[in-house]
């Protein structure tokens, strides 16, 4: 293997362009990139939209050098480069900001700035460290404060820093990764206009991952988007709009796969959600002055770009988070998500990635079968006594019934496919025939028939009464399930629209932010 | 198939390690015969009857105090203070005695076990309270609330609790010989190692045949997924670990009622700590507690024949138990990787 690179082509002096071409990614059976190719140019703002899963993270990891992708070329300046690891990219002035922040939080900022060096010295001359911050923070667009420990800077703060040291590291191609999902709309604009003419000035060529059409907008001067690990197109951002770009992200969607649903009238509210305030683990609020409410028979469909606090919406209702503020009522009843309350309301739940959130990996497939039940007759006549036989006989009836490829009852489940796993879990939680069932990406990582099965399922519960509120980062899964659909945006519902003919291009604005 | 092998081949292993190392110790360092040494243990702690009762006493605390950490390790909590239980539990069940002076024997013995297991429940409860609410490592403050658990008997048995006719040795005044809890029938064991064994045994059907035994397995499995099915885990953390509490308090409880006859420093010679070896050669199983207890009773009883014909220090023992501890520790990374992995399709 020949090494162009490092050694041969000397460090850039400013904006570089860059020629991704021909990538190809697949993992397992999903192509997650299918023949993409990018050109950015020198001095560009260049962005890269679409949906969860498009494949824009892949293709940024690929010229990266953090997955090795399966076919495609690189061309630095017009010259082909081979980067099979991030430090080469990191020696040819390729540099990357992630949404969440990589500075190590209890180190001053001059800290930081020394660590990320590429060769630190044994002993570090902290007054000549500080001199040179110091005075290449004189030549820079923005500062920030030397010695306060990065866990004390504001968000904005922190993600200057970031950026900082990126330049700092004579980094001059940048790659940001949704960097501002994590700023308020003023800090994103004051970090996005100084690195905007930074581009112009042609110091530095970037691109950016976003979901957010308002950016794009006021900053990148191209787009390309991507769709299911395709290319849809790159073109200037002066001759898109908003419509444009939602249709190319996500698509004229107009063969809605109809699972038999049939038409009734909607029954009485079972899940009001007033108010709903709910924090993330950092304690910032992730819901924000929540309200839903969905009606017996209705599948209610939360569409949203992940990380705007659909998890922590769901986490509340199933019990495993607490609310800030607001109430949830079942059946106009005040709900804690306790135990008694979940089996009087026949509340279900069926989480993203089951094992880990909804089995005991451990246990075997008849114990997580039964950890509704185990203290119900049969399993327990008296709800203190446990009889295994019993739980062990429903098991059974459920393996055949949803038909879960197990070695049988008492195998661990963890060692069955994902796909059974939730279908296991479907068991359970619908078993119950439950009023209210809460679902979040239930066909994440799933393969095509477990997918229609389990979708099919979901129906069925709605047409037989439940209410269904179905939380999704696929947006075909809630075109095709819902009868209703809001969309989430920042801990809030940015829309409300009746499922049977859905503005695909207003659901599409109001998922990035408009 | 596999686990079931692993879980005894496992600690074996460990087990066998650890004597190898000891005998190592005892060739190079102490320069003793390793093979005489061990057959020397083997006689004071199993060789004759007059060994095996000695064994039996010594691991009837044991017993006790290994609960605290085993039944609280069903939830996934790693309690340690056993010591700290064990030395509340019997400065309370001595409190209650003394207190109690002449009512009927049997009603002071209650008494006495019953304010043992409280005080020694409550304090554990309350390193499982500090992390359900406070978000306090459990092991950390279980640990330290020992050193105040061990403080709080000395100041008492030193200041308010003490009999001034005990000059040397600060202690309570005596419970009495009438309240002494006396011996199992037929044999010079006192009747703590029943209290053992039956508790091992109610905390496995515990664990196996009941509801809540199962909820604790679900809440150690994975917690997220308790709380999805509404269980309350913090009511079960603090249960289960006031629960193992008891159980240390209890040993404390036996150690003074039936052998010291009143709290004094001799209850926090490290059963408790003790106890947590066995908890942990014993893999919290319930069943599995009792044999670890009687073996490591064992070694700590064959500790007097080693210092009288090889003249060892008192300590060698200790030191093969903390060997043991090591080598038990270490070897949590062999399961799984025991056997040669099959292929799973």
């Amino acid at each position: 293997m020949t090494l162009i690179g490092a050694a041969h082509i000397p460090p850039h002096e400013g904006a570089p362009t860059l020629e991704l071409l021909g990538f190809s990614k697949r993992f397992g059976t999903l192509a997650a990139l299918d023949d993409v190719s990018v050109k950015v140019g020198a001095g560009a703002f260049h962005a890269l939209l679409g949906e969860n899963g498009a494949g824009k993270s892949t293709l940024v990891k690929c010229a990266m050098g953090y997955y090795a992708a399966d076919q495609g070329q690189i061309l630095l300046n017009g010259r082909e480069v081979e980067i099979t690891h991030p430090r080469q990219a990191h020696e040819l002035g390729l540099g990357m900001v992630y949404q969440h922040f990589t500075l190590v939080p209890n180190m001053t900022v001059l800290e930081n700035f020394v660590l990320s060096r590429e060769k630190m010295p044994a002993v570090v001359d902290w007054a000549s460290e500080r001199q040179l911050l110091h005075d290449y923070f004189s030549t820079t667009p923005f500062a920030v404060p030397l010695d306060t420990p990065v866990a004390d800077l504001a968000a904005g703060q922190k993600q200057k820093a970031e950026i900082l040291r990126q330049l700092y590291l004579k980094r001059n191609l940048l790659i940001l990764d949704e960097p501002t999902s994590v700023l308020t709309p003023d800090e994103a604009d004051e970090v996005l206009s100084t690195l905007k003419k930074l581009t112009e000035a042609k110091q530095l060529t970037i691109v950016t991952i976003t979901h957010k059409f308002r950016e794009v907008n006021a900053f990148c001067d191209t787009v390309t988007v991507l769709r299911r690990g395709k290319l849809i197109g790159t073109r200037p951002t002066r001759e898109l709009d908003n419509e444009i770009m939602a249709e190319m992200m996500i698509g004229r969607r107009e063969n809605r796969v109809v699972v038999e649903r049939e038409a009734h009238a909607l029954g009485e509210p079972v899940l009001r959600i007033a108010g709903l305030s709910v924090a993330d683990q950092v304690g910032q609020l992730a819901v924000e002055d929540l309200s839903l409410e969905i009606r017996a028979g209705e599948i209610v469909g939360v569409a949203g770009v992940s990380g705007n606090g659909q998890r922590e919406l769901v986490e509340t209702l199933a019990g495993q988070r607490h609310a800030e503020a607001g109430r949830i009522l079942v059946h106009g009843e005040p709900y804690a998500a306790t135990r008694a309350q979940m089996m009087r309301h026949k509340i279900a739940c069926l989480p993203e990635e089951p094992l880990r959130n909804a089995c005991v990996p451990e246990m075997s497939v008849a114990e997580n079968m039964a950890l509704r039940s185990f203290d119900q007759p049969p399993a327990s006549p008296d709800g203190v006594r446990l009889e295994r036989r019993p739980m062990r006989e429903v098991a059974r009836r459920l393996i055949e019934t949803y038909r879960v490829k197990t070695p049988g009852p008492d195998a661990p489940i963890r060692a069955l496919s994902g796909g059974n796993v939730q279908r296991a879990v479907l068991a359970r939680e619908l078993s119950s025939e439950g009023d209210l069932l809460i679902v979040a990406n239930p066909c994440f990582g799933l393969d095509f028939a477990a997918v229609a099965e389990i979708r099919a399922r979901i129906v069925q519960a709605r047409n037989r009464g439940a209410a269904v509120l179905l939380v999704s980062e696929d947006l075909d899964e809630i075109l095709q399930l819902s009868d209703r659909i809001v969309v989430m945006f920042d801990g809030k519902l940015a829309l409300q629209t009746d499922a049977a003919h859905p503005d695909v291009g207003a659901i599409g604005r109001a998922m990035a932010g408009h | 198939m596999r686990q079931a092998f692993e879980r005894i081949a496992v600690p074996a292993l460990a087990l066998l390690a650890s004597a190898l190392l000891f005998a190592l110790l005892l060739a190079a360092y102490a320069q003793v015969d390793p093979f005489e040494a061990f057959e020397l243990m083997y006689e004071g702690a199993f060789g004759s009857w007059f060994s095996w009762q000695n064994t039996l006493t010594r691991a009837a605390p044991l017993i006790l105090a290994s609960l605290c950490t085993a039944l609280p390790a069903r939830l996934g909590l790693v309690i340690i203070g056993n010591e700290g239980a064990l030395v509340l539990g019997g400065l309370a069940a001595a409190a209650a005695g003394v207190a109690m002076g002449r009512a009927p024997p049997l009603l002071v013995q209650v008494a006495m076990c019953l304010s043992g297991m409280l005080l020694g429940g409550l304090w554990i409860a309350l390193a499982g309270a500090l992390r359900q609410w406070r978000g306090v490592n459990e092991t950390i403050s279980s640990l330290l609330l020992t050193y105040i658990a061990i403080a709080l008997m000395n100041h008492f048995v030193e200041g308010p609790l003490r009999d001034p006719e005990s000059l040397n040795k600060p202690s309570t005044a005596a419970i009495g010989d009438a309240n002494t809890i006396g011996t199992i029938p037929g044999m010079d064991v006192h009747w703590g190692l029943a209290f053992g064994v039956v508790a091992c045994l109610l905390v496995y059907l515990l664990q196996r045949f009941t509801t809540w035994g199962f909820a604790m397995q679900v809440i150690g499995g994975n917690p997220k997924t308790a709380r999805m099915m509404g269980l309350d885990v913090g009511r079960y953390v603090i249960l289960a670990c006031a629960a193992g509490g008891a159980a240390a308090g209890l040993a404390g409880t036996v150690e003074v009622a039936a052998v010291l006859g009143r709290a004094n420093a001799s209850l926090a010679v490290g059963y408790g700590y003790a106890g947590i070896l066995v908890a942990f050669l014993a893999r919290h199983h319930p069943l599995a507690i009792v044999p670890v207890a009687i073996l490591l009773g064992g070694i700590s009883a064959s500790g007097g024949l080693l210092q009288r014909r090889l003249d060892l220090p008192d300590a060698a023992v200790v030191v093969l138990q903390g060997i043991i501890f090591v080598a038990i520790l270490a070897s949590e990374t062999l399961y799984g990787r025991l056997l040669p992995r099959k292929q799973e399709s």
